[in-house]
């Protein structure tokens, strides 16, 4: 038998810890650091196509939108990060709360509608998404124009949504701000006593729906164009409701950018230079065309068969505010859906 | 020092009755200085997350953070994830001993395969796991689907310390007890089982504490649980305070399982009688039991690997999002071998001494460094990889982000998987070598070096192979830690099952579960 001594032990470990750490020291540094709260399989091209831009080097660290915003407020400082592209507001806004954020110039703040940035002008959003109600054509003929229909008896038992999901939390949060707390809770209570059920993601939902294991699921625009794209609008039982006169199930939540405070000079100049190319009309046709999401900038239209955003009547909101989750969270915890 | 041990150990060869005096009186001899360092070393790295969750539990004063823990719905949750381990610990311990006695010890066709299959389900993620069940079985969902798939996934932690455990145990004692007039079952339940209980109950406390640090499972099987709490906490509230003060009550709650594991550990001798070298137990043939021994091995084999393994290639068979990139593939395994390799390594040399003096020098300091190495175990990932943001970006700014560090914090998250493997493995080894070892002039360290660890070994080695493994997969520390740029087959594996491409997943936990093969494959090799 093989006797493995404290000294191999030891030898081992020592080279085991250098051999990666050899390994990393390859290669410059980067021009700049990107955090992506986004999917690498969205983003990665893109970045190419950026890192032509800058004419420098772009690392990017992917991970959940939450705990790179987490990771980031930890860092503080001492952050590598130059940029951070989150995948929803509230991730940015508690950013920007604990004064992470550096102030974004006004000519990049512009190009994006007033709506769909933060109000203290240190991020903005690049793409946008609607609510909406996923319904089973076989099922169903008139789906209901207001989420407060979906308390109704004739409902029991046959609604999907993802209460642990950010983007069913930013529609509550939403509510809240629009119709008030108590109104909300109401609401909340009501669904909840008329059995919906729960699911892990968006996808999961849409799935539901088009199986038929539920009639109407409240989810993201996108999933079903995406869904479309790959089966086929005809071959999918389910199909899309826009909530009409701004109720509350019609929010628009986006994806945006924030300049981090950390960043040297030299970085935070690419930092900015990206965000301008992020709202480009190259990358904002890409977001359109890749994820069916709202393009925000530059004039660039929807993908074919999305409905243009100024047809719809989404609720009046600053998304900024969606960032005061724990109050939504409390509450969803209070009734019993997460 | 130089007290040679008490003579009463070489004649206490009774199983579940060896003397307490015993063990108190080797708490007597005092470690050797390095040992302790070293083990110090490593118990302070493993509370490094305790020192974070204090500060950030605290920042907004103690009655904030009590507020936290006071909810109902603590209580609450934490009974749910109790639960939910019991009945895992309880699975898993039943599947763990059989399948070690039936690879071990019986002469099963193809047992050298099936001792390595059994071992990889452990390379399969709890989330993975979690999905390919789901699809199939949709109305597993919640505490069924949670308990069957933390269940499949774990079961390795009490199968590698039993398996190691029972061929180290001197078939004399089973010749014995046959020879007095007992049957096979009841020489099992009777000589055998009380020489296991270590093992098992080691490889019990592993699994509980990963079944309240899962959030992969648990999640996708809507099944809630504390750590589903925790991470809600971070992803809908983006706030680290309650977070960290619902952590806080999972580093009690696995201070009291370790302390209650210490408790049914027992007194039991667990070294050999005989003196010499183990030699292997004649494997017993199993006559009419054949079959079933083989179907059961094949139902458990299949259920935690083969389905898993099917579905993803059922998803490559018929996913539009197929794309095949050999480079990046090779590219990642390589990079995930290295960190994994690197992983295991330090994780095993940190838990050497941690586990010998657990074995051998009971007492409160022994007492404390095992409490110290599983106090963050059943932290969920995100939260340690947190903590040593916080310390790496203060202290050690040129190791963050750079593999070095995620390497330790490797060692952090699985200190205890080795720590059990190398504290069960130490206690088979009969402590009279080492007296008589000690008699002929040798130091401490020399005992250790040429007595302890070559007859630990294999223990030790099967430690560090469970490491390897656990390291490979990894994801939530790996996300966070990991240089800019750099990936491993887990967080591929992410990347494409989070953009929904399922087809282009599968290549990446099909190598994650081939590559675990590997050293499963060399250990049991090795054995022979």
């Amino acid at each position: 038998m093989r006797r493995p001594s404290a000294r191999t032990l030891a030898a081992l470990a020592a080279t085991a810890l250098a051999l990666p750490a050899l390994a990393g020291c390859s290669g410059e540094p980067a021009g700049l650091t990107i955090y992506s709260g986004r999917n690498e399989n969205l983003v990665a091209p893109l970045i190419d196509k950026l890192e032509e831009h800058l004419g420098t080097t772009v690392d990017v660290r992917y991970g959940g939108s939450a705990e790179l915003s987490a990771q980031l407020l930890e860092e503080g400082d001492e952050t590598e990060a130059g940029l951070f592209l989150s995948q929803d507001a509230g991730a940015l806004g508690a950013l920007s709360a604990d004064g992470r954020l550096a102030a974004l110039p006004p000519a990049t703040l512009d190009k994006v509608a007033p709506d769909y940035r933060g109000s203290a002008g240190d991020w903005v959003g690049v793409s946008g998404r609607v609510r909406i109600i996923a319904y089973d054509s076989e099922k169903v003929t008139t789906p209901p124009d207001s989420v407060h229909d979906l308390v109704r008896p004739e409902w029991k038992g046959r609604v999907g949504y993802a209460p642990a999901n950010a983007s069913f939390q930013a529609f509550v949060t939403g509510m809240r701000v629009l119709e008030g707390d108590e109104a909300t809770r109401t609401w909340l209570k009501a669904l909840k006593a008329n059995s919906p059920k729960a699911y892990e993601s968006n996808l999961n939902v849409l799935d539901a729906v088009d199986s038929g294991e539920v009639s109407l699921g409240l989810l993201n625009h996108y999933y079903w164009y995406e869904k479309a794209a790959e089966k086929g609008a005809d071959e999918l039982r389910a199909k899309v409701h826009y909530l009409p006169e701004g109720d509350p199930g019609g929010l628009v939540n986006v994806a945006g950018v924030g300049l981090l405070k950390g960043a040297d000079k030299q970085q935070s100049a690419y930092a900015r230079k990206a965000a301008d190319f992020l709202l480009s009309a190259e990358s904002q046709r890409y977001f359109a065309e890749e994820t069916k999401e709202y393009p925000l900038a530059a004039g660039v239209e929807q993908a074919e068969g999305v409905p243009p955003l100024d047809s719809l009547q989404p609720p009046r909101i600053d998304l900024g505010r969606l960032d005061s989750l724990k109050a939504t969270l409390a509450m969803l915890q209070d009734v019993g859906m997460v | 020092m130089t007290t040679p041990d008490s003579p009463v150990r070489k004649r206490a060869p009774r199983p579940g009755a060896a003397p307490l005096p015993a063990g108190r009186r080797r708490a007597a001899i005092r470690p050797p200085r390095p040992l302790l360092l070293t083990a110090c070393l490593a118990g302070a790295l493993a509370v490094l997350p305790l020192g974070y969750l204090a500060v950030r539990a605290l920042e907004r004063g103690p009655a904030f953070a009590w507020d936290v823990i006071a909810d109902e719905r603590t209580g609450s949750l934490l009974l749910r994830s109790l639960g939910l381990a019991a009945v895992v610990v309880a699975a898993c311990l039943v599947l763990g001993v059989s399948l070690a006695w039936l690879t071990v010890r019986t002469a099963l066709p193809g047992v050298r395969v099936w001792s390595v299959l059994v071992t990889l389900p452990l390379a399969v993620p709890s989330y993975v796991a979690a999905f390919t069940w789901l699809s199939a079985a949709p109305w597993l969902v919640g505490f069924t689907g949670a308990a069957l798939a933390m269940t499949l996934v774990s079961f390795p932690y009490v199968y590698l310390p039993v398996a190691a455990a029972l061929r180290g145990i001197d078939p004399a004692q089973e010749e014995v007890s046959r020879s007095l007039g007992h049957g096979a079952v009841r020489t099992f339940a009777r000589v055998v089982l009380p020489q296991l209980r270590p093992a098992a109950a080691g490889g019990g406390l592993l699994v509980a504490l990963y079944v309240l640090s899962d959030f992969g499972a648990v999640s996708l099987m809507r099944y809630d649980t504390f750590t589903r709490g925790i991470y809600t906490s971070y992803r809908a509230s983006f706030d680290r305070t309650p977070a960290a003060a619902l952590s806080a009550v999972l580093v009690v709650m696995t201070v009291a399982l370790v302390a209650a594991e210490a408790r049914t550990r027992g007194r039991a001798g667990h070294s050999r009688a005989g003196r010499g070298t183990a030699r292997p137990a004649a494997p017993l043939a199993l006559g009419r039991l054949r079959l079933p021994a083989l179907a059961w091995c094949g139902t458990v084999v299949t259920a935690a690997v083969g389905f898993p393994l099917g579905v993803l290639g059922y998803w490559l068979a018929v996913g539009s999002s197929a794309t095949w990139e050999p480079a990046l593939l090779s590219d990642t395994a390589l990079t995930t071998l290295g960190v994994a390799a690197a992983g295991a390594a330090l994780t095993t040399a940190l838990a050497l001494p941690v586990g010998v003096i657990a074995a051998r020098h009971r007492g409160r300091t022994a007492h404390l460094l095992e409490q110290a190495a599983y106090a963050g175990h059943a932290l969920p990932g995100i939260t340690v990889a947190l903590a040593l943001v916080f310390f790496a970006v203060r202290y050690a700014r040129p190791l963050y982000q750079e593999p070095p560090l995620l390497v330790c914090a490797y060692a952090v998250l699985f200190l205890p998987v080795a720590v059990a493997a190398t504290r069960a493995a130490v206690l088979q080894a009969p402590p009279v070598l080492e007296d008589v070892a000690r008699s002929l002039g040798r130091s401490p360290l020399r005992v250790l070096r040429e007595v302890t660890v070559p007859l630990a070994a294999p223990g030790v080695a099967a430690g560090a192979v469970l490491t390897f493994v656990v390291c490979m997969k990894e994801l939530p520390a790996t996300l966070l830690l990991r240089p800019t740029g750099m990936d491993t087959l887990a967080t591929r594996l992410w990347t494409e099952t989070g953009a929904g491409s399922f087809a282009a997943a599968a290549p990446y936990a099909a190598a994650l579960i081939l590559l675990a093969a590997v050293p499963s494959y060399l250990l049991g090799r090795h054995r022979t």
